[in-house]
């Protein structure tokens, strides 16, 4: 055999493909370049990119299928079970009389030792819990409302019964903790005739303060179909009736919004009388 | 000249080339859907190369900051800084989107690539022994990919992401006795936490990828060592794996389907608008967007939850709320199932041999039912994370239309399992050859129960180690200093040659007797000749040959008439 055999003629027309698409794909390189060169245009750079890569692919593609032996080989599988006496032998091998692994008791006082270290390992994780030591569940429950905070509008004003007209939700905030994340709620004003179960936080000539966390799985229920007093979840279409103490009434939600109690401060600015009936938001394990 | 002696400095110190020489030759079957394995591997080589420009830019911070740039809307407005961070990647940055774009193109692809690839796996039962073990590996694989789309989903602090991260801590908060000590060890504090998005940060860009490296590794290392599984087809045996060789055929259509992948990924990055962040706004506990849906690998997810109806248990007083159910469990089950289904298949079926010939998918009645009715299920759930868009479309109730899906969800998987059984039993008894075949007959035949002998039998039956075929032989020859050997099989036409060529007579016996155990040897002289050229080329050469043959004639005819006519023999107007 000699070193170097000739190169074999590809097929007409074959080579000529191939070099189009090479020289494609360099148009596309040249043109991604000159696109982010001029102040970059996002679909020209995508565009650009695409036609270098594919003009690369197709180039490639034509070569392995034209200019190369494709199919029809052939190579033996030699399966996966070794020989049981290869396996006996690896087997004596590993537990020869002076192996590590017969000398039980040594193994046994190792594995405590590494269990021991292990253990010691998880330890730090504990660093990941929140660093002022309260328990999850507690804080969970807990949020900054409390007897004689004072309800603030998004803007960040208090807000007083006035802010309020019928037919509206105003989102209102705790002062002093206006980005917690479980504090969120709303004001509505609703005619207390028309109540079909008294709200259980109590409501000042109909304005009623809930929770604005859906009890399914937090989302702000932000959606409120006036005519029907109901609250509806973009999320997963939990709707709650405003009427009926914020009970849910359709979607997957199973618990009432928790309303919270409201005063009139001698300021004229309404406050809260405490925090929300039950914990805000997504159920979680605890005793209720 | 330079690389030649490079080569041999290499080896005469590591003596690679033997095993060069193996690897190279190494022979992967042809089949179109073995290359959705690799479409998951190049995306998520796109992945990590575009990732690693995105975090040059992103500021994986709470912290405020206030945007200045060109995004008019939110310029001077204070958010956190991986909100203002985004924006400004995608509006300021020069190529930011387009890389940003195609950072989340790359993961919606790769995790539908490493999907159908798995459905192609369970189908064709490519899971069975040996390959249990690279089952797990990717089952694991597809779980880290859903983790790390999800967390990279929530890093930019919008809006749509904050509400979908909230989702999340509700139902891991809704797991009994230690879900809200699950959300507080990991977010270290309540949601929204500062800690939150450094956090989601190092899961995303270090420790869920890092472990996907190192499973992608042992993933490809254990194809390689146990050599990719074909279908069943002439010279085709549980001995031998047939198709082309990784050099020089398959190396170029690998690298060519890798630069496919880039092609459609960065087209799809630069032409298409993906999670547009700026519109969405910066997340704030009180807002919410609607319509709120998450990217589709995590929909089933979302669709459990909207079609859970209300119940909630309590336990010795404690509350189980309702999205423990359609989270935590359904999510746990699903996986569960994914890692147990190789073992469950071998203890129920009794099949405990190891398999290097693929079933096609009407092979297993059973698998096939099963297997519909799990991906009927999950497509009624991924529905129903859009139903209140759906509803609106068709203009009906959106509770009328939870209704029905409620009960769809439950009836219509059963009866999709049902028919693809059948159809499969149908298929496998009668001799049709494809869906459109099938005649009456054959399905009234499939509705009766299988008598032993029929589904036992094919799955008792041993292998034989040498279908007793005549005309079947290997033919060994000498080629110059080395030997070849091919599989020949007369009366079938079929004609597959060795992948590679060795120094010994014996070393290719030995290799043939591999591989096509029991078939006669027979020494041939010289190699044999080329393959026949097709119908096609066949008839194109003859007609070129007669091109040819008529030209010569018409040009020696005219040379005559020109001489003919005195004058000289080319004239001066053909130059």
């Amino acid at each position: 055999m000699s070193r170097r055999a000739r190169v074999p003629a590809a097929p007409p027309g074959v080579n000529g493909r191939i070099i189009l698409s090479f020289l494609t794909s360099a148009a596309g390189a040249i043109g991604f370049a000159v696109s982010y060169g001029l102040g970059g245009q996002t679909q020209w750079e995508g565009g650009c990119l695409a036609v270098a890569f594919a003009g690369l692919a197709t180039g490639l593609a034509i070569w392995g299928r034209r200019l190369v032996p494709t199919g029809g080989y052939v190579e033996e599988h030699e399966g996966f079970t070794p020989p049981p006496a290869e396996q006996a032998l690896t087997a004596a091998v590993l537990t020869a009389p002076d192996s590590p692994i017969r000398r039980r008791g040594l193994l046994a006082a190792l594995g405590l030792a590494l269990t021991a270290l292990g253990v010691a390992a998880l330890f730090p994780l504990r660093s990941l819990l929140p660093g002022d030591r309260t328990s999850p569940v507690r804080a969970r429950r807990d949020t900054p409302w409390g007897p004689g905070v004072r309800l603030l509008t998004a803007a960040g004003r208090p807000l007083r019964p006035a802010d309020v007209p019928a037919g509206t939700v105003v989102g209102v905030f705790p002062e002093g903790g206006t980005g917690a994340g479980d504090a969120p709620a709303f004001a509505v004003r609703l005619r207390p005739e028309r109540f079909t179960r008294p709200p259980s936080a109590g409501h000042l000539d109909g304005l009623v303060v809930y929770s604005l966390l859906c009890t399914h799985a937090g989302c702000p229920v932000r959606l409120y179909l006036k005519g029907a007093g109901r609250m509806l979840c973009p999320c997963h279409q939990s709707s709650f009736d405003l009427l009926a103490d914020a009970a849910p009434v359709a979607g997957p939600a199973a618990r009432p919004l928790p309303g919270l109690p409201i005063e009139l401060g001698p300021d004229g600015y309404l406050r809260a009388r405490g925090d929300f009936t039950a914990p805000p938001g997504a159920g979680f394990w605890s005793r209720r | 000249m330079i690389l030649d002696r490079l080569a041999r400095a290499v080896d005469d110190r590591l003596r690679l080339s033997p095993l060069t020489r193996k690897a190279l030759a190494k022979v992967f079957p042809d089949h179109w859907s073995f290359m959705l394995g690799e479409i998951a591997l190049y995306s998520f080589v796109a992945l990590i190369l575009t990732g690693v420009y995105l975090t040059l830019f992103f500021d994986a911070s709470s912290a405020d900051r206030v945007y200045h740039g060109a995004y008019a809307p939110l310029d001077g407005t204070t958010t956190s800084a991986a909100y203002a961070s985004t924006v400004r990647l995608s509006w300021d940055v020069r190529a930011g989107l387009l890389i940003r774009q195609t950072h989340h193109w790359s993961a919606l692809i790769f995790v539908a690539a490493i999907l159908v690839h798995l459905v192609r796996i369970f189908f064709t039962g490519a899971f069975r022994k040996p390959r249990e073990l690279n089952w797990l590996v990717g089952v694991t694989m597809l779980l880290l990919a859903l983790a790390n789309g999800f967390t990279g989903y929530s890093m930019p602090d919008d809006l749509l992401s904050g509400l979908g991260l909230r989702i999340i801590v509700s139902v891991v908060e809704s797991v009994p006795l230690v879900g809200s000590w699950l959300v507080a060890l990991g977010l270290g504090g309540e949601f929204p936490s500062d800690e939150m998005i450094p956090r989601l940060f190092v899961t995303h860009v270090l420790l869920v990828p890092a472990v996907l490296v190192a499973l992608v590794s042992v993933h490809l290392a254990m194809v390689v060592r146990q050599k990719h599984s074909q279908f069943p087809g002439p010279g085709r045996t549980e001995h031998n794996v047939v198709g082309a060789r990784f050099y020089p055929n398959y190396t170029l259509r690998s690298v060519a389907l890798f630069l496919w992948v880039l092609a459609v990924l960065f087209a799809l990055g630069g032409l298409v608008q993906i999670n547009p962040v700026w519109l969405y706004g910066p997340f704030a506990p009180a807002q919410s967007t609607s319509p709120a849906q998450p990217d589709w690998y995590v929909a089933w997810g979302d669709g459990a939850l909207r079609l859970f109806p209300p119940w909630e248990i309590h336990i010795a007083g404690h509350l189980v709320p309702a999205p423990f159910f359609p989270g935590v469990v359904l999510g746990g089950v699903t996986f569960l199932a994914l890692y147990a289904w190789p073992f469950l298949e071998r203890w129920c079926g009794g099949d405990r041999r190891a398999h290097q010939l693929l079933d096609r998918p009407r092979d297993h009645p059973v698998r096939m039912g099963v297997g519909v009715m799990a991906l009927t299920f999950f497509a009624v759930l991924v529905v129903t994370a859009g139903d209140d868009i759906l509803a609106r479309l068709l203009r009906v109730p959106v509770y009328d239309l939870l209704n029905l899906l409620r009960v769809l969800v439950l009836v219509l998987p059963v009866l999709a399992g049902a028919l693809a059984f059948l159809l499969a039993r149908a298929l496998r008894r009668g001799d049709a050859a494809r869906l459109g075949e099938l005649t009456r007959a054959d399905l009234r035949a499939a509705r009766q129960p299988a008598d032993r002998g029929d589904a036992e039998a094919a799955a008792d039956e041993p292998e034989l180690p040498a279908p007793d075929r005549p005309g079947e032989r290997v033919e060994l020859w000498p080629d110059g200093d080395v030997w070849r050997w091919r599989y020949r099989d007369e009366p079938a036409g079929v004609a597959i040659l060795s992948n590679r060529a060795v120094l010994t007579e014996q070393e290719a016996a030995e290799s043939a007797r591999l591989a096509y155990p029991g078939v006669d040897h027979v020494l041939v002289p010289g190699p044999p000749p080329p393959p026949l050229p097709g119908r096609v080329r066949t008839a194109l050469r003859r007609w070129g040959n007669r091109a040819l043959g008529v030209s010569l004639l018409v040009a020696a005819l005219r040379q005559r008439r020109d001489r003919r006519r005195g004058g000289h023999g080319d004239g001066p107007d053909r130059r």
